[in-house]
């Protein structure tokens, strides 16, 4: 993974410095609530209903064991003993107290860490695939271009005051997992004629006015990259709405100009910059290319026999496989999927104890290296096979061996009204109920791949739009009712959810999901996933069954 | 005049900044575009006149005769609002400004560095801001990963 050098390290010490001065002068009174508010936030540091929220910025998702121990310490010592792990890659916590935040970024920053940019209008996180590097179905590792983007787009000093936030993902594989089309700016890499580029996306995003994003340049080289992306800042920055909050994201821009005019205005900026200092260079790439080498792997053959005898032999390890373990590019590794969605724990959310574990199994299975996912779960990449039976036994111990992985109990959810201030509703008990409600295993796998993703808000954090059950919290007249639309995709497939109807109280969703995926169940044909009889059988009967 | 911070020291203002109506005869103004515009015959040949543009306003409008100016400012209407960084940028890259360029408006410290980074040299700050200890907003970060106007080579071109 990405190692810091001088440069990368005073950068971030120095921010640790210039935030202790600003929250300094905000106790002293020198700095207004307004003011300092702004500061903040671009450090993470939300204000929230019951404390303050610290988004700890992970860059796509790739986090060492030290960092996991560093990470686990901190809840420890700064929070209440857990973390969680949002839908953004990142990690938050709850309980921070507003004055020892410059003290909890101080430790971080011992271990390459941060929480730069992960709120604010300015350029979040760059968030990627999480089987990057490992993937059988990728045409080249994404992140060192996920790297060079977080670096220059880290105090961008013409770009920090957006007229809202912006999220960069890049894919370089065939099936997306890093929902570009829902970013501000996608980036996929694509080969054409022999050559690797990248092919850019902008204007999709989710929140109050969901959109896919549209194709703006088909083909760009590598090394104009940077200088791209720089265009379509601008055009942004200069040309975006901020008159009105709910209409200042870029994809309000694109769909008011149309993707044609918008590209034709990047283009005409971009040939001021392209081939300038701005350029990546053939030596900068390799640079960024060196830290996601292949990890030392052994030489194994890709048959395990003494694997597939613990699979025979061992029921609950072969439903953990079937649905947590992926296929690897080297032969004999698989990668290891850890479902953090234990029932009556909030989605993403991790103890300090599992952190350890988690970090001390990493040492001992992965490379000491994990990846977050935004499905809020975490991957252990490069696992040997003749190894995996004792990982999963070691996970078991810790909780940590859920075998849902994409079942409708794996749900994506945001912290939701328990937490945020920003929320309609609450999420997570929705979460709970819906986990309760569907307990049987053998049922969970015979319903098979299943996305339900939870808001508690028009803002979407729990990414409601994209999933195939999406449900948002919404207030009616100072209560809350819940909002559910069917048909999302986040993958290659992207599609938007469709609306049901009028909204539930909390108490009837769980059944609302019964009766939509009991109709599944009759309507599915061989080999169809939930929103595959979707699509065949449209909203009508889905509607039909739950206002039935 | 106010004092303002220009070259990393505390200075009395060698411009009247003007929101409104004014004598043309009067010495060292900053004058709005669409005034300077509308009187561009008689202000042209005055080398104590610039201008001033709104955060809205387009800077390729005053493309045609800025390098003539001694001064442009852009105004800040909200520190939050960071359209003049792009302006700034645009006039000193791509237009090759070489003047002064002020940033006027909501001018806070906690801004200055990126300011600089975009090209600005001076600044009017906000009422209410502390000139001696904005100083110390100018500097707070001894590297940066992108070029920028003060220094276009980005980081990775030296590292």
């Amino acid at each position: 993974m990405y190692i810091y050098d001088k440069y990368d390290q005073t950068m971030v010490d120095e921010r640790v410095a210039q935030y202790r001065d600003q929250t300094n002068r905000f106790l002293a009174g020198e700095l207004p609530a307004d003011e300092f508010q702004q500061l903040r936030l671009r450090n993470g540091l939300y204000v929230q209903r019951l404390a303050p929220m610290l988004r700890i910025t992970v860059p796509y998702g790739m986090l060492s064991s030290l960092q996991i121990r560093k990470l686990a310490h901190i809840t420890r010592h700064y929070d209440r003993g857990y973390a969680h792990f949002s839908t953004r890659q990142n990690v938050q916590l709850n309980w921070p107290i507003l004055e020892e935040v410059p003290d909890l970024l101080a430790e971080l920053a011992e271990v390459e860490m941060h929480a730069i940019q992960s709120s604010g209008n300015c350029i979040r996180n760059t968030t990627s695939d999480q089987y990057a590097g490992v993937a059988r179905d990728e045409i080249e590792d994404s992140r060192p271009w996920a790297e060079l983007i977080r670096q220059w787009s880290t105090f961008h000093p013409e770009f920090n005051w957006l007229p809202r936030k912006f999220k960069i993902a890049v894919t370089g594989a065939k099936e997306d997992r890093a929902a570009v089309q829902v970013h501000d700016i996608g980036v996929r890499i694509i080969e054409q004629d022999g050559q690797l580029g990248f092919q850019i996306l902008a204007g999709g995003g989710l929140g109050r006015t969901p959109v896919l994003g549209a194709v703006i340049k088909d083909f760009l080289d590598q090394k104009h990259l940077l200088t791209y992306i720089e265009a379509v800042l601008r055009v942004y920055n200069r040309y975006g709405r901020r008159d009105n909050k709910y209409k200042a994201r870029i994809k309000i821009l694109v769909r008011a100009m149309t993707p044609e005019v918008f590209a034709e205005h990047v283009d005409t900026e971009w040939q001021t910059i392209k081939n300038g200092p701005g350029t990546l260079t053939e030596a900068e790439i390799l640079r960024a290319k060196s830290f996601f080498s292949r990890p030392d792997y052994k030489q194994l053959d890709e048959e395990c026999s003494a694997l597939d005898q613990q699979i025979t032999d061992n029921f609950a390890f072969k439903t953990w496989v079937g649905r947590n373990v992926k296929p690897h590019q080297q032969s004999g590794y698989v990668i290891v999927n850890l479902a953090i969605k234990a029932t009556a724990v909030a989605p993403g959310d991790v103890s300090d104890e599992q952190l350890d574990t988690i970090a001390d199994l990493a040492d001992k299975y992965s490379f000491g290296e994990i990846r977050v996912t935004h499905e809020q779960n975490a991957t252990f990449a490069d696992v040997a096979k003749n190894e995996l039976f004792a990982l999963w036994k070691e996970l078991c111990e810790s909780d940590l061996a859920s075998p849902n992985l994409g079942l409708l109990t794996d749900i994506i959810c945001c912290p939701g009204g328990d937490y945020c201030s920003l929320a309609n509703a609450k999420s997570i008990p929705v979460a709970e109920a819906i986990q309760k409600e569907f307990d049987d295993l053998d049922y969970l796998h015979d319903l098979g791949d299943l996305d339900i993703n939870i808001s508690g808000c028009m803002n979407a954090c729990g990414h409601h739009h994209v999933g195939n059950i999406g449900i948002l919290g919404v207030d009616k007249k100072g209560e809350e009712f819940y909002q559910v639309s069917i048909g999302g995709s986040a993958y290659s497939d992207a599609a938007l959810a469709k609306i049901l109807g009028p909204s539930f109280a909390q108490a009837q969703i769980p059944n609302v999901v019964r009766k939509l995926v009991t109709l599944y169940l009759d309507q599915r044909q061989e080999g169809e996933q939930f929103v595959d009889t979707y699509n065949r059988i449209g909203i009508k009967p889905f509607k039909e069954t739950v206002y039935a | 005049m106010p004092a303002i911070i220009k070259n990393q020291a505390i200075v009395e203002s060698d411009y009247q900044w003007v929101d409104g109506e004014i004598d043309l005869s009067t010495n060292n103004l900053l004058l709005p575009l669409t005034t300077y515009i509308a009187h561009q015959d008689k202000l042209s040949a005055r080398k104590d006149v610039g201008i001033w543009l709104e955060a809205g306003e387009n800077i390729e409008d005053a493309e045609a005769f800025v390098s003539k100016l001694p001064i442009v400012a852009l105004n800040f209407p909200a520190f939050g609002d960071g359209r003049a960084y792009s302006s700034a940028n645009i006039l000193r890259r791509k237009f090759g400004f070489e003047g002064e360029l002020r940033a006027i408006g909501d001018v806070r410290r906690d801004q200055l560095e990126q300011m600089v980074r975009c090209g600005f040299d001076s600044f009017q700050m906000a009422d209410g801001q502390n000139l001696e200890k904005s100083l110390a907003g100018l500097n707070s970060f001894t590297y940066n990963y992108q070029g920028s106007i003060d220094r276009p080579e980005p980081l990775f071109q030296n590292r």
